[in-house]
C-alpha cells in the first residue's frame, strides 16, 4: 500500500504535505485547548495569527535579529495577550444571561475584524515578507528530495511546541486543567481558581498560535488578510481531530497538510482546499464527533 | 389564554403594517441617491437577517454558511437572464427553489452535527461553493458575470437611473420574509421549532420530529435568502464569487439578526437599521483612505452591542418581556 501510495505521489509532496501540516496541527492545538477547556470557539484565531507574524516582522525589521531568536519574545507577548483577552472580553461574553454560544462566537467575530482593520490602520494593505535571516532562501537536498529550509524548521518547532502542549498535560497545572475542563463546578471546591485556569489556557493557546505564526512568517507573506484563511483550516483540523482533543488536532493537522499537497499535485493546486474540506464532510457523516472527540 | 396570544398576534400584525408603509414613504421625500442608496441595502440585509432568523432564531440552528445560499441565488437569477432571458421577476423564484433545494442537501449530512460542530460544518460549506464558483468556467470563474442592460422594465427589474422601484423590491422582499416569520411563530411548526432549539432531546420525547424540523426550517430560510441574492444580483448589476460568496458575507447575513435580537420578529430588522448605517457610512468617510478605520469601528461596535445587549436591541424597546420569552 505505501509503495503504491509513493509510487502516485513523490516522497517530495509527501514530505511538503507533512511539514504545512505540523503548522496547521500548532495553529489548530491553541484553538481545540480553548474549547475543550471552555466550550468556546474562538472566531479571531487567524487574526491572532497575523498579529504575531506582524510583531516578528516588525521586531526584525527593528533589531535585524533573525526571526528564530525573536519567537520566545513573541510566544511570551502572546501568551500574555492571551491572558488578556480572557479577562477582558471572554469571561464576560461567558457571563452574559441570554444567548451565551451566540454572544461568544459574535464577540470574537467583532474581535476579528477590530485587528484586521487595527493591521490595515498600522500596516496599510500591501504584503510585507522577511526579506533576510538564517533560513531564508537555504534548502536541503537528501535522496532526490529537495526540502527549503523555512519550511523544514517551521515543522521542526511546530513539533517541538506541540510536544510542549502535550508535556504541559502532565504537570500539576496540566491536571488541574483537565479537571476542570472535566467539571468546572467541583474544581472550585477543591480551591482551583477557575477564573486563572482559563485566563493561563487562554494564554496557552494563544501562545501557541503566536509560535506557529513566528514560523510561518519566515515564508510566507503578512497581509492583514492572511490570517482568514489559516482559521478555516483551523476550524476544520479542530472538528476533524474531536473538539477538545490536542492529540487529535495533530493527526488532523497531518492528516489535512497530506491531503491538501497531493490534491494540488495531481488534481489542481487551485482546489487543493477543496480536496480538504471534501475529507472532512466524509469523516463527519461516518464519524459525527470527530477522530478523537469525546461525547 | 389563547385570548391573550391572539390579540397580541393581532397587534404585531398591524405595527408590521403600519411600519411596512412608513418604509414605503420614507424614499419619497428623501432625492439624495447615496440615502436612497443606503436605504435600499439596509432594507436587503434586512430581509436576508430575518431568512436567517428563521433557521438561526426560530429553530436554534446558528448557520455560519448562509452566503452560499446567497451566491447561488445571484448565479441562478443571473444565469436564467443573460444565457436564457428570463426576466428576474420569474427567475427569483428559480433562485429561492434552487436554494431551497441546496438547504435540504446541506442539511441532510449537517443536521446529524450539533453545536460547534454544526457551525464549523456549515463555515466549511460555504468556502467549498467560494472555492467551486471561483474555479467554474461555465459561471464566468474569478472573473465574474455582468448583467447586462436590455431596457427599462419593471419585470427585469432594470432601471437606468431610478433607486425607487429597488427600493419597492427590497421592501417586498422584507414584507415576504416578516410575514413568514410571523405565520410560523402562530403556527404548530414554529412550537416545534422552538422546541427543538430549547431542548431537542426533550422535545423528540414530546414526539416532535427534530430532524424534520430543521429541514423545513433550513429550505425556507434557504428559500428566502436565495430571492434576496437574486434581487440584490439586479441591483448592483454585476457579481463574482468575491462579492457573493466570500466567507466574511455569511457573517453579515447572521449579525443584524444577532444583534437586533435573534428569535424575535423585530430583531432582524432593528438590527439592520442600526449596523448597516454605521458601516456604510463609515466605510465610505472613513474607508476610502484604506487605513481599516471604518473595519476598527465596526468590530468594536459588534463587540460592544453582543456584550451589553446579549438578548439584543428589541430589549431597548420596551419589549422586553417578549425579547426575552423568545431569546432564552
Amino acid at each position: 500500500m505505501l509503495a503504491a501510495i509513493l509510487q502516485a505521489v513523490p516522497l517530495q509532496i509527501l514530505l511538503s504535505g507533512l511539514l504545512m501540516g505540523l503548522v496547521y496541527a500548532l495553529v489548530a492545538a491553541g484553538l481545540s485547548l480553548i474549547f475543550g477547556l471552555m466550550d468556546v470557539v474562538n472566531f479571531a484565531h487567524g487574526e491572532l495569527m497575523m498579529l504575531a507574524m506582524y510583531a516578528t516582522f516588525v521586531l526584525w525589521q527593528a533589531s535585524g535579529l533573525d526571526p528564530v531568536l525573536l519567537m520566545p519574545v513573541v510566544a511570551c507577548v502572546m501568551f500574555g495577550l492571551g491572558m488578556l483577552l480572557y479577562r477582558g472580553l471572554v469571561a464576560r461574553a461567558l457571563s452574559v444571561q441570554f444567548n451565551r454560544g451566540m454572544v461568544q462566537i459574535f464577540v470574537t467575530f467583532g474581535l476579528a475584524i477590530f485587528l484586521r482593520g487595527a493591521a490595515q490602520f498600522a500596516f496599510g494593505g500591501e504584503f510585507r515578507s522577511i526579506t533576510h535571516g538564517w533560513l531564508t532562501d537555504r534548502s536541503v537536498h537528501w535522496g532526490g528530495v529537495f526540502l527549503p529550509l523555512p519550511q523544514l524548521a517551521a515543522g521542526l518547532v511546530c513539533l517541538l511546541a506541540f510536544s510542549g502542549l502535550l508535556a504541559v498535560g502532565r504537570t500539576e497545572f496540566g491536571r488541574a486543567l483537565e479537571a476542570t475542563r472535566e467539571d468546572r463546578e467541583a474544581v472550585a471546591l477543591l480551591g482551583i481558581d477557575r477564573d486563572r485556569i482559563f485566563a493561563l489556557g487562554w494564554g496557552l493557546g494563544i501562545g501557541a498560535v503566536g509560535v506557529a505564526g513566528v514560523m510561518l512568517a519566515t515564508f510566507y507573506y503578512v497581509g492583514p488578510n492572511v490570517g482568514a484563511n489559516f482559521a478555516v483550516i483551523a476550524y476544520v483540523t479542530v472538528a476533524l481531530g474531536g473538539f477538545g482533543s490536542v492529540a487529535g488536532a495533530l493527526v488532523a493537522g497531518l492528516l489535512i497538510g497530506e491531503v491538501e499537497a497531493i490534491t494540488a499535485a495531481i488534481v489542481e493546486p487551485s482546489l487543493k482546499q477543496v480536496g480538504v474540506f471534501a475529507i472532512y464532510l466524509v469523516v463527519l457523516m461516518l464519524r459525527p464527533r470527530g477522530l478523537f472527540g469525546k461525547i | 389564554m389563547d385570548n391573550d396570544i391572539l390579540r397580541r398576534r393581532r397587534r404585531e400584525l398591524i405595527t408590521g403594517v403600519i411600519v411596512l408603509a412608513a418604509l414605503a414613504m420614507l424614499p419619497l421625500p428623501i432625492a439624495d441617491v447615496y440615502t436612497r442608496n443606503l436605504l435600499i441595502i439596509t432594507l436587503l440585509y434586512a430581509g436576508l437577517a430575518q431568512a436567517w432568523n428563521i433557521l438561526g432564531g426560530y429553530c436554534g440552528q446558528i448557520s455560519l454558511g448562509h452566503a452560499i445560499y446567497f451566491g447561488v441565488g445571484c448565479y441562478v437569477s443571473t444565469l436564467l437572464y443573460v444565457r436564457l432571458g428570463i426576466p428576474v421577476a420569474f427567475g427569483l423564484f428559480a433562485a429561492g427553489a434552487v436554494c431551497g433545494a441546496l438547504a435540504l442537501l446541506v442539511g441532510w449530512p449537517c443536521f446529524r452535527l450539533s453545536g460547534h460542530y454544526y457551525a464549523v460544518a456549515t463555515v466549511v460549506v460555504g468556502e467549498i461553493g467560494y472555492l467551486l464558483f471561483l474555479n467554474w468556467d461555465f459561471v464566468g470563474a474569478a472573473t465574474g458575470i455582468y448583467v447586462p442592460f436590455k431596457g427599462e422594465s419593471w419585470l427585469a427589474l432594470q432601471f437606468r437611473t431610478q433607486k425607487l422601484p429597488y427600493h419597492y423590491a427590497m421592501l417586498a422582499f422584507v414584507a415576504a420574509t416578516w410575514i413568514a416569520a410571523w405565520v410560523i411563530e402562530g403556527s404548530r411548526w414554529g412550537f416545534s421549532w422552538r422546541a427543538v432549539r430549547d431542548d431537542a432531546v426533550a422535545a423528540r420525547s414530546l414526539g416532535v420530529r427534530v430532524f424534520a424540523s430543521k429541514m423545513a426550517a433550513a429550505a425556507i430560510s434557504g428559500f428566502f435568502t436565495g430571492v434576496g441574492g437574486a434581487l440584490f444580483a439586479q441591483y448592483v448589476g454585476y457579481i463574482d464569487p468575491d462579492s457573493v460568496l466570500a466567507g466574511t458575507f455569511s457573517i453579515l447575513i447572521a449579525l443584524p439578526a444577532v444583534l437586533g435580537g435573534v428569535g424575535t420578529l423585530w430583531g432582524p430588522l432593528i438590527g439592520a437599521v442600526v449596523l448597516i448605517p454605521v458601516s456604510e457610512l463609515s466605510r465610505s468617510y472613513l474607508g476610502g483612505s484604506g487605513r481599516g478605520v471604518d473595519l476598527m469601528i465596526y468590530g468594536g461596535l459588534i463587540v460592544l452591542v453582543a456584550l451589553a445587549r446579549p438578548q439584543g436591541l428589541v430589549s431597548l424597546l420596551g419589549l422586553r418581556r417578549r425579547a426575552h420569552e423568545n431569546a432564552a
